[in-house]
């Protein structure tokens, strides 16, 4: 398992670069997208290396593709072994999802069916991860928006299962818990309290948006009450966890998402002080 | 159904969007379909946007979203990294564009720049070394972000013109086939056209030939005086734009 850390931060988005690197930020560790610094070199790589010199960073993948049913890809993970080699992050993560099967390649965090046969192929991805790697990671919950039929398994046992079988820790994003029980109609808060908290070392809190008939997991919303109170729900369940705000469009300014950290802050306090 | 069987046929209807695709894994989910379909052509056109915007501007809107329509179906994302999607829209602009070279070589260019700018670090020569150099056994190593390829109009000069909110130039053909050579110094990435003496010359290095058997190379081409007077100003020239990487020292 990771180690835990206990702490709130930010997603590190490129409009806010120079403000993380010309002032201390009141925050205890960034998040990046790995992808976006699995480049041989330039002014990407430099940045990341001065960030890190600063802040604490946790790196977060979107193509490592766990429910491949034809595998984990040597070159991703050779490469992301070579990044972490030089930041050492606090936690490198990725998405329980497919994104690329047979040579395609979606770049999107496609649905998993919740069979046997599917928590078998990620338990030995997850386990190839950890391996090529060096060490543990965590699995993020997805939002989706279709469930298969046949499935054998809640995502929240399909989550427990695969850090059980593989170590590996789990990244927990209330939003994406919210979005996807209100799609599918199952209870967020039975989600929450079902996920083996002990395993959980990172939250992610962030908006949606409605669409047609769905909420869509856009990422450029603050984040709503509604994942606020399960952010709540779920905090006394926890030890100590990495917190932070994920906007991945129409980014505000830097001062908004702060405020929006205070009040995970806020909240994280109370419930300490709820549960001593 | 075998995940296998499920991944090949939900990645088949992504690329084709055909219904009866998606009735064979998910009946009755149209509505989360249909946003994953969106969310699939979404990131690719935002990628092609991003990476092609003086492009687009030179051939508009409606045109660069035909193209980005054309180039999905014809080339579905292969790489891991989202970076690589751009690499074969050039191509797509040519077969759009048959007529009409300097639109593909505008982004063929603006691509470049692009992989200059995350290419490998590299460190650049220290001018000061210079003296101490045996040119007779002198090898040459570019900076690896150093790219060339074919260049036939005035595609760069349009390019800087949209750069600076100038007025573009008409589209013109160079009096003789070029080259584009791009590459990036410090975190800045860089071009510049390239005559084929110059550009044949890149390529002879960078296929092994020291450097006084470049000089002995153009001297037989331009004559003695010449010769050493044209590889001496490209030598200068190579080293103030932050070219070369390294000298080392080779076979005599």
């Amino acid at each position: 398992m990771p180690p835990a850390f206990s702490g709130y931060g930010l997603g590190l988005r490129k409009p806010h670069y120079a403000a993380f690197l010309e002032r201390r930020v009141a925050v205890d560790f960034v998040e990046v997208v790995s992808e976006n610094f699995m480049v041989d070199g330039g002014q990407p790589r430099r940045i990341l290396r001065q960030v890190r010199e600063r802040y604490p960073v946790a790196l977060h993948g979107v193509s490592l593709s766990l429910g491949s049913a034809d595998g984990v890809d040597c070159v991703y993970l050779s490469r992301l072994r070579a990044l972490i080699d030089e930041i050492d992050p606090l936690f490198v993560s990725d998405h329980l999802s497919w994104t690329r099967f047979g040579g395609f390649s979606s770049h999107d965090l496609l649905p998993l069916p919740y069979t046997d046969e599917a928590l078998d192929v990620v338990c030995a991805n997850v386990a190839a991860t950890q391996d090529a790697l060096g060490r543990a990671m965590l699995i993020e919950n997805p939002s989706s928006y279709i469930a298969f039929v046949g499935a054998a398994m809640s995502e929240w046992e399909f989550l427990g299962a695969v850090c059980a079988r593989t170590g590996c820790g789990l990244l927990l994003d209330v939003n994406n818990v919210f979005v996807s029980a209100q799609n599918h109609g199952f209870d967020a808060r039975a989600y929450l309290d079902a996920v083996p908290a002990e395993r959980v070392r990172q939250i992610h809190l962030a908006g949606h948006s409605q669409g047609e008939t769905l909420l869509i997991d856009t990422h450029d919303q603050p984040v709503p009450a509604s994942v606020w109170e399960l952010y709540a729900h779920v905090l006394p369940r926890l030890g100590p966890v990495a917190t932070m705000i994920e906007r991945d469009d129409a980014i505000p300014p830097l001062g908004e998402l702060l405020a929006e950290l205070d009040l995970a802050r806020a909240i994280g306090a109370r419930e300490t002080r709820a549960a001593a | 159904m075998k995940l296998a069987r499920l991944q090949d046929e939900f990645s088949g209807w992504l690329r084709t969007g055909s219904e009866a695709a998606a009735g064979s894994f998910a009946p009755g989910a149209a509505a989360g379909l249909a946003i994953y379909q969106n969310n699939y052509r979404a990131q690719l056109a935002a990628c092609l946007e991003d990476a092609f915007a003086k492009t687009r501007q030179w051939i508009g809107d409606e045109a660069f979203h035909e193209a980005v329509v054309v180039h999905v179906e014809r080339i579905p994302p292969s790489s891991w990294t989202l970076d690589a999607y751009p690499r074969d829209f050039p191509a797509t602009l040519a077969l759009l564009w048959p007529d009409d070279a300097e639109v593909a070589e505008l982004a063929a260019l603006e691509l470049a720049l692009t992989e200059a700018f995350v290419g490998a670090d590299a460190p650049t020569l220290d001018p000061a070394t210079l003296g101490a150099v045996d040119w007779d056994r002198a090898a040459l190593h570019f900076v690896p972000t150093l790219d060339l390829q074919p260049l036939t109009t005035n595609a760069p000069a349009i390019w800087s013109a949209l750069t600076t909110d100038e007025p573009p130039p008409p589209v013109g053909s160079l009096p003789a086939p070029g080259s584009l050579l791009t590459w990036r110094a410090g975190e800045l990435a860089r071009f510049r056209v390239l005559e084929e003496d110059e550009a044949d010359a890149i390529v002879r290095i960078r296929s092994g030939l020291c450097f006084a058997g470049l000089c002995a190379h153009i001297a037989a081409e331009h004559g003695e005086s010449d010769g050493i007077a044209l590889t001496g100003a490209w030598l200068g020239a190579w080293i103030a734009e932050g070219l070369i990487a390294e000298i080392s020292e080779g076979e005599n």
